[in-house]
């Protein structure tokens, strides 16, 4: 790997995600007003449609540094691409979590089936699973990091299809969240709903920037160590 | 590129016709499944969704068979190598066993549909003939582009028996969405097709951009 120094503004980075995040709850909880139909539960909205587009786009984003890598053959951005999927994973729990809870509060199951997003998001989700078993199983690092951008990209693709799909399948018989709170929504609501997906795209860039970092750091204190040991 | 594929793809061909390795196994399985799914489900007949549901898995499981094995005489017996040295487009490669997987989709069809006609559908599959085989070709076309991806993909793996399935059926999710949807009015008994046309097209959709990024990308698994 090139030494990229992706440590750099960190801490400024860092400062102003957690800014914006204070930004984001104090509006969420004292700004916005409450649902007229949906009441306090609507505010769970606030963190899982942020969340979820988050990571759709990290999803994306590693596709888009997976071609990079296969194009430079710079490891690098197959290390870019690896830890944003790591990253859109674990907050993809977040998404399915808050939004089963939304679920059960609205209809009283953790699970619906007729709400398209998030059954695109499961499969979405159970597809980019698949990439660290993938990554991993293969011994010899170069190929691997080749076979796991191929994956990326391949994925990267069937994300918009995936809910093409879905969303062609449904018969609307329930109210759909994306409409809810993306079309028609008051211009408070509306603002509130902005800070928080610029808060969640901040919080997401500044752990892709540590994950980052913390690697480079590690490969070369381990490249470092090596030397020493050389030496002796 | 397009001579090397017919190349590679004849000579698939006939190993497959010599040895018998995929097609019987694939045929044998999904005849297997219908008689479990008698059982399972305790119907002597089905229609409708159900049909649906049973012909399209069957269908899925039996192609991950195959796709399996695609490459595995390739690596074992240095046919990669014999790609790779040849002054040929490696994306050949990629074409040949797409069309061999193709071909192997609509020998297995050719068996398991009137099989699964004769033993489990209560309709009968002669009215909605045309309909059924266009949604067939359409399918067969993406899963044989996905498939002869996802299996080179997961070949230089250590368990790649385990990854092949985990890739391929989210990635197939939406090919048994449209092709489910398309076929469940054909197996009820008095229903017109109404969207068919609306599937076909998503079909189509899924495989232009599926064949378009395997040709992309499939030059980087074999780059050594």
């Amino acid at each position: 790997m090139t030494s990229v120094l992706f440590g750099k503004r960190l801490g400024t980075l860092a400062w102003i995600t957690a800014a914006f995040m204070l930004a984001a709850m104090a509006l969420v909880f004292f700004y916005a007003p409450e649902d007229a139909d949906q009441g306090f539960r609507q505010k769970i909205f606030y963190v899982h449609v942020p969340m979820a587009i988050v990571t759709l786009f990290g999803f994306m984003a590693a596709g888009i540094f997976a071609i990079k890598h296969l194009r430079s053959g710079d490891r690098s951005w197959d290390v870019r691409s690896y830890v944003a999927i790591h990253l859109s994973i674990m907050l993809g729990v977040g998404v399915l979590a808050t939004g089963a809870i939304w679920a059960k509060t609205a209809w009283g199951h953790w699970w619906v089936w007729e709400e398209p997003v998030l059954v695109s998001y499961l499969i979405v989700f159970l597809l980019y699973c698949c990439y660290q078993p993938l990554r991993f199983s293969i011994a010899d690092p170069e190929r691997q990091s080749r076979y796991a951008s191929v994956f990326a990209i391949t994925a990267g693709a069937f994300v918009p299809l995936n809910f093409a799909a879905v969303r062609l399948a449904e018969q609307y018989t329930h109210p759909r969240v994306l409409s809810e709170t993306g079309g028609n929504m008051p211009g408070d609501m509306r603002v509130t709903f902005l800070v928080c997906i610029v808060a969640m795209a901040l919080l997401f860039t500044t752990l892709w920037k540590l994950e980052l970092t913390n690697k480079h750091t590690s490969e070369q204190l381990k490249r470092l160590r090596r030397r020493l040991e050389a030496q002796t | 590129m397009i001579a090397a594929a017919v190349a590679i793809l004849r000579k698939d061909l006939k190993v497959e016709v010599r040895t018998r390795e995929s097609v019987p196994a694939m045929v044998l399985f999904s005849v297997t499944v219908f008689v479990l799914f008698h059982f399972g489900l305790d119907r002597d007949t089905l229609e409708g969704d159900i049909a649906t549901g049973v012909i399209w898995v069957t269908l899925l499981l039996a192609a991950l068979l195959g796709i399996n094995r695609l490459y595995v005489a390739e690596r074992d017996q240095g046919g990669f190598t014999g790609i790779r040295l040849a002054p040929i487009d490696t994306t050949a490669l990629w074409l040949a066993k797409a069309a061999a997987l193709f071909i192997y989709l609509v020998a297995l069809e050719l068996v398991a549909l009137p099989a699964f006609d004769l033993l489990l559908l209560g309709p009968g599959l002669d009215g909605a003939l045309p309909e059924l085989l266009a949604v067939l070709l359409l399918a067969n076309l993406g899963l044989a582009a996905v498939g002869a991806l996802i299996s080179a993909l997961a070949i230089e793996t250590r368990a790649r028996d385990l990854i092949v399935p985990l890739l391929l059926l989210p990635l197939l999710v939406p090919v048994i969405i449209a092709a489910a949807q398309a076929t469940e009015p054909l197996l009820s008994a008095g229903q017109s097709p109404d969207d068919l046309a609306k599937w076909l097209g998503f079909l189509a959709l899924y495989d232009v951009v599926f064949v378009l990024v395997s040709i992309a990308v499939f030059d980087f698994l074999l780059d050594d």
